[in-house]
């Protein structure tokens, strides 16, 4: 591991200052995946700006309903909070599905949406790899692409990104705020990470500096029924194949309106507007289900190793809507 | 880049000075001299470096120690408090023959301490079937949550009763 300096920032704006203070600075907030990656030698930064001790770990209720979620709030917290488990139960059980207890208990919000890919090669710095070295090659492509993407990626990379929380998050029309040089911004969680392209070594769009300050999420429309499921190799601490958060409000038979996204097929949690617009307006019935899945699915550019996530992203997307349009009384 | 630190553990004070790049885990057992903690997989995959830091079961493989400045930690070791004997969770690991080599043991005991303290402030899993109900402690939510602790000698069986044994003494006391 490559020596670095270390200091602990005082306040968001004296972290982003620290940051653009030197050239390969990076912020270090649970230290679950970055330390990881440290030890690994994926990233050799000269400086870390420790953003841990910063007072954004309150989870605040607005009068509207709407979540402020600061960036420092932990993962076992956010999961266990009584408004996110009230209001938006998909979002804790995604948390409640990631990692384990202990590190739940480290891992941040602002942490979890920017962790890296667990592309196996990736993780080893002996193999080529468009995203750690840009321009040695994916090696990945013709390697093992069972935990790959099925949607968006490009001839330079078809790793996913991994995180549960990002995919519920994304379902639920998140907005992450930021802080950076230039001052706050916010966009759509679905707008954070971007697809490969011919960039893999860009996972997100935010500027190098850019602090992730908090998450906001708007109130769910009135009767709204939510569901996570993931499908991974083992039963429990495991990343997932494949995850599917869904939520959906039924009025006389009739689907009001339905969010659903994707997790490990993509380079970023998986919007399913196709599906979506198919879903909006129509029966709450099988047929309009498996309408929707196979018009998401019809976008799929599958692999060899990882085309089974083809037909077992149609079946649960189908099993979920089922569940959620039983009428509760 | 060396710094200065103070870490309690198992409520003894250490001030150390490390290189930056220690773990926290690396802290405790080489520089401290607190060898509960196990160095299984160093990627917080194994759960056998799992301490209990300022009341949370938490890894420690992929901390620095310097982010930790100022915290306070329970090892395995520290859970005992001499006179009163072992505490009811060690007793119950001993009394169910839950461990074969021992290795992943004091991250099993620290962990199951901290998990039952969840469930006790009624955080959920993932398999509580309700989340706006307190979690109820089944065999179901016990394996869930100590599904961060792995065991390569496959002793989970008798982990398992071993917790069990140990709720029914929780009167006694967590860390
Ligand atoms: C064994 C294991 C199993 C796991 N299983 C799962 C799983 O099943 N599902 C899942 O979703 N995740 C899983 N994880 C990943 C885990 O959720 C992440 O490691 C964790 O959420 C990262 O959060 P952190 O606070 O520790 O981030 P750090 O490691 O501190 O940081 C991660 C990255 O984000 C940057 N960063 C952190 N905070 C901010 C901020 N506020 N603003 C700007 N940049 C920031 C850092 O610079 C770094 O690049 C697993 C991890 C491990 C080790
Ligand atoms: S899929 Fe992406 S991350 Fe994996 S080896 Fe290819 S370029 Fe690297
Ligand atoms: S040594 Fe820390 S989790 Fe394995
Ligand atoms: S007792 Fe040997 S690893 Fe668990």
């Amino acid at each position: 591991m490559r020596p670095f300096d270390y200091e602990r920032a005082t306040d968001a704006a004296d972290a982003v200052a620290r940051a653009a203070s030197r050239p390969e600075a990076v912020f270090l907030a649970g230290g679950t995946n970055l330390v990881d990656h440290l030890k690994l030698g994926l990233v050799e930064p000269e400086l870390l700006v420790d953003i841990s001790h910063l007072p954004l770990a309150a989870i605040e209720q607005e009068p509207d309903g709407t979540l402020d979620i600061g960036a420092n709030v932990r993962n076992a917290d956010l999961a266990a909070h009584p408004a996110v488990r009230r209001s938006h139960p998909l979002l804790s059980r995604a948390l409640l599905s990631g990692a384990s207890g202990q590190l739940r208990n480290l891992a941040t919000t602002g942490g979890n949406l920017l962790q890296r890919t667990r592309c196996v090669y990736f993780q080893d710095v002996t193999t080529p790899c468009n995203k750690r070295s840009p321009g040695s090659g994916c090696s990945a492509l013709g390697g093992h692409t069972e935990q790959h993407a099925i949607f968006g990626a490009s001839q330079q990379c078809i790793a996913v990104h991994p995180s549960d929380m990002a995919v519920a998050l994304a379902a639920l029309d998140a907005q992450v705020s930021l802080l950076g040089p230039e001052g706050v911004t916010s966009m759509p969680v679905t707008e954070l990470h971007r697809l490969p392209g011919d960039s893999p070594e860009r996972d997100t769009v935010l500027d190098r500096g850019q602090l992730i300050t908090g998450v906001r999420i708007p109130p769910p429309p009135a009767g709204a029924r939510h569901t996570y499921r993931k499908v991974r190799e083992r039963s429990s601490f495991a990343f997932a194949l494949i995850s599917l958060a869904a939520e959906m409000v039924v009025e006389d038979g009739v689907i009001a309106s339905a969010r659903l996204a994707l997790g490990g097929v993509a380079h970023k949690p998986w919007r399913a507007r196709r599906a979506e617009e198919v879903l909006h307006g129509a029966p709450a019935i099988t047929e309009t289900f498996t309408a929707a899945a196979k018009a998401e699915l019809e976008q799929a550019r599958p692999l060899e190793g990882n085309a089974f996530k083809v037909p077992m992203a149609r079946a649960m997307i189908v099993a979920a809507l089922k569940e959620l349009a039983v009428e509760t009384t | 880049m060396e710094s200065r630190l103070a870490l309690t553990v198992d409520g003894e004070e250490h001030t150390i000075e490390v290189d930056t790049r220690t773990t926290l885990l690396d802290a405790l057992r080489d520089r401290i001299g607190a060898t509960a903690p196990k160095k299984g997989c160093d990627h917080g995959q194994c759960g056998s470096c799992t301490v209990i830091e300022d009341g949370r079961r938490v890894t420690t493989c992929l901390s620095l120690a310097v982010a930790h400045d100022g915290a306070s930690i329970v090892t395995a070791s520290g859970l005992s408090d001499g006179d009163l004997g072992l505490h009811p969770m060690q007793q119950a690991f001993i009394e169910q023959d839950a461990f074969q080599c021992g290795y992943c043991t004091p991250g099993q005991i620290c962990s199951a301490i901290g998990m039952l303290a969840e469930i006790a402030d009624g955080s959920p899993s993932f398999v509580t079937e309700d989340l706006a109900d307190p979690p109820t402690l089944t065999d179901a939510e016990i394996r869930e949550r100590l599904s961060g602790n792995l065991c390569r000698c496959g002793a989970y069986v008798n982990i398992l009763a071993a917790v069990r044994q140990a709720t029914q003494h929780s009167d006694k006391g967590a860390a």
